[in-house]
């Protein structure tokens, strides 16, 4: 809350009053309602188009704007009702922040930068130095260390930032709109880079971005803000697939799925299989049933992909008179791993007969992923971008079963509005997308 | 002073001048031994100031500016002082010109030992800076001469005077270029600070002082100059140096001595400031911004 009467116009939120009201009286909500946790070594990306309050919000997690009202938990700490010497001891040990605009020293060389936050925790000299160097080198800046911030380059910069975080040793790390002042290519190989760190490392971060294909491709859960208020919280999947309200639904009717759902998301029952380890008369018995041509062979504990057995192999092998299947079996099999993305199906897909196989780390054989589902979870986005543009056109308020948004909400939904800034989220996505594959 | 029994609103008379007078009077008279203290400290530091700069002969002093000038800048700039000292003191004004220095020297640093500070206040609290930019609004728009005469009443004829009208009227720049540079840094560093847990008072030393460095000299390049036109002023109340020559040259209507003495104090003027601007470039934060590979 900011302004004058910043108590009293609390009071009127908490009384259901609208962010439009309270306005009135000059304060503005940037933060309404917020509640949420996020898990130790959890990327929580809170996503917002500008004036959400995702800025506010993640200033109030480390005391930078203190909250009028409410309640902060670090480590069972209420940053939000502490002294400020108790809240500079949280700062020093438990939150380093990383920012959008780098906020590097620039009469600093990048070895000082990385130590910083050493230096105010009042580490000596030689152990800051090691420190920021090793962090340094795990953002890949090894070298640059007696450069000044004027001589990188704007990702270098925020690498620096990072490194500055990192080399902090706390166990949180907010990052305000990290990689947003990046260009794209930058952007995205920072965002692998810290998916990467993150693998080792087990940070629990709270990443703000506008930027919904960052925030589906960083979040472990993605909170999705509106006028100050948390409309979602949930995976990527999640959002992507059960938008809670119309204005989520329109929000993420831009994403580019395919780089965001996985072939487990999208796969079926594998039907077609054969016992690996049994004959073939078995096989051919087991085909015959269900009319297949060619089926997948796993073995029968363990469930692993062996390859393929076709119809007309077996039935010579049982005329052969084999007593495995091990000498038909094409090893040679399209699969693909559960975790894949969409995106990276299409060309395996494209080669493969058969449905592709999608497997898990042990090579067991989870599911298929058939080239028509393929094609349907992509019909889908156009159909979520259909229904959204029907629901604006056919009634100013919410189509009927929507969940409810809240007190407040309902009068400030504006169908055409919002749809105008997914329009322009969507030619920029699409910009970023079509780079993204030159 | 006449009290007038009536006031007749047709005909207006508010004594106000006289009532300042008097406060001021009372003010000097009560606390005359801060007076007297200040008095003494003043010109115990200009005299030393004074003394060091005109005991030596003036080739050593030109030798040792134009050092100042190569270190600090460049040898062009030390080619200059050298040309430009040497004229002046060929044209007899040394003593003066060294005088004059030395006031402006002691003026403009006691000036940035107050506006600094006051300007890092003002750029921390709103209702400081509210409360103080009135009162450098009224200190920039007085005419300089009219700081004089409280300076007369206050400490009488002579140099301290001088210096304390001096200090008043270059002050204001100080205060505002501080002022402003503090509240000109980039707000997401400060933050960073704050977020690392650093403590107010190392934020400003360590990230908003730096980074406000170039601007805050800047500041501090104005108020040596606002010193130096000033001083040259204080010759009305009975300092001595350039200001004084300029005077007499204005009262005996002497326009050798007139241009000779306005010469000596345009060369000391971009003497000072080429060192000054010179100075602010050494900044780290100027110097850090100008490496290149």
């Amino acid at each position: 809350m900011f302004g004058r009467r910043a108590e009293q116009a609390v009071r009127r939120l908490k009384e259901g009053a609208s962010r439009e009201e309270v306005a009135k009286l000059g304060a503005t909500a940037a933060v309404i309602d917020a509640s949420f946790e996020v898990q130790p070594g959890e990327i929580f990306v809170v996503m917002g188009l500008s004036g959400s309050g995702k800025s506010t919000l993640i200033r109030m997690l480390n005391g930078l704007w203190p909250a009028t009202d409410g309640h902060v938990f670090v480590d069972g700490i209420d940053i939000a009702n502490i002294s400020d010497s108790e809240l500079r001891r949280v700062r020093k040990q438990k939150i380093s922040m990383v920012f959008q605009h780098f906020a590097l020293l620039p009469h600093r060389t990048v070895l000082e930068n990385a130590a910083y936050a050493l230096d105010i925790q009042g580490v000596d000299k030689t152990e800051r130095r090691a420190k920021a160097g090793e962090a340094l080198e795990m953002v890949g800046l090894a070298g640059w260390e007696d450069k000044f911030p004027v001589q990188l380059s704007g990702g270098m910069k925020q690498r620096v930032g990072l490194a500055r975080a990192l080399a902090a040793g706390s166990d949180i790390m907010l990052m305000d709109e990290a990689f947003s002042a990046l260009d794209p290519l930058i952007k995205r190989e920072m965002q692998d880079q810290l998916v990467q760190l993150q693998s080792s490392l087990n940070k629990t971060i709270v990443f703000i971005t506008h930027d919904l294909n960052e925030a589906m491709r960083l979040g472990d859960r993605i909170a999705v803000m509106r006028d100050g208020r948390i409309v979602q919280i949930g995976t990527a999947e999640e959002v992507l697939n059960d938008p809670a309200n119309d204005y989520v639904a329109q929000f993420v009717a831009d994403v580019d799925r395919t780089r965001v759902l996985t072939a487990s998301s999208v796969m079926e029952p594998a039907q077609y299989t054969v016992n690996a380890n049994a004959g073939p008369r078995e096989a051919q018995h087991a085909m015959r049933e269900k009319q297949m041509t060619a089926a997948f062979a796993v073995g029968r504990r363990d469930n692993k992909l062996h390859g393929v057995v076709y119809d007309k192999e077996v039935v010579s092998a049982v005329k052969r008179g084999d007593t495995t299947l091990e000498s038909i079996i094409d090893a040679n099999v399209a699969s693909v791993h559960q975790d894949a993305y969409l995106v990276d199906l299409f060309a395996p897909a494209a080669e493969s007969q058969l449905p592709l196989a999608v497997i898990d780390d042990e090579k067991r054989l989870v599911g298929v992923v058939p080239r028509v589902t393929l094609l349907n979870a992509m019909a889908s986005i156009a159909d979520v971008v259909h229904s959204a543009e029907a629901a604006s056109v056919a009634s100013e308020s919410p189509p009927p079963g929507q969940p409810a948004d809240g007190p407040g909400t309902h009068d400030t939904v504006d169908p055409m509005g919002a749809r105008t800034v997914a329009e322009q989220l969507a030619v920029q996505d699409a910009a970023e997308v079509e780079r993204d594959q030159n | 002073m006449i009290r007038t029994d009536s006031f007749d609103p047709l005909d207006p008379r508010i004594d106000l001048g006289d009532w300042i007078e008097d406060a001021i009077r009372w003010f000097v008279r009560t606390f005359s031994i801060i007076f007297d203290g200040l008095q003494a400290v003043l010109e115990g530091a200009f005299d030393a100031v004074d003394t060091v700069l005109e005991a030596p002969h003036f080739l050593i002093m030109i030798t040792l500016f134009a050092a100042l000038a190569w270190t600090v800048r460049s040898w062009k700039l030390a080619v200059f002082t050298v040309i430009g000292f040497y004229v002046i003191a060929s044209v007899d004004q040394w003593s003066e010109a060294m005088y004059t220095l030395a006031m402006v020297l002691v003026a403009a640093g006691i000036a940035v030992l107050i506006s600094v500070p006051v300007g890092i206040w003002a750029a921390k609290s709103t209702s400081v800076s509210n409360a103080v930019r009135p009162i450098l609004d009224f200190m920039q728009t007085m005419p300089p001469l009219v700081y004089l005469v409280p300076a007369i009443v206050a400490f009488g004829v002579g140099v301290t005077g001088g210096i304390v009208a001096t200090i008043v009227f270059a002050m204001p720049p100080g205060v505002r270029f501080t002022e402003l540079a503090i509240r000109q840094v980039d707000s997401e560093v400060v933050e960073a600070g704050q977020a690392f847990g650093s403590t107010p008072r190392r934020i400003l030393r360590q990230i908003q002082l730096p980074l406000a460095m170039p601007t805050i000299m800047a500041g501090i390049n104005q108020v040596i100059m606002l010193a130096l036109s000033m001083v040259v002023l204080t010759a009305f109340i009975g300092a001595h140096g350039l200001g004084r020559e300029v005077r007499s040259s204005l009262t005996r209507v002497d326009l050798a001595l007139g241009v000779e003495g306005g010469l000596a104090i345009v060369i000391l003027a971009i003497y000072l400031d080429r060192v000054v601007a010179a100075l602010a470039d050494r900044a780290p934060v100027v110097r850090a911004s100008r490496v290149r590979d």
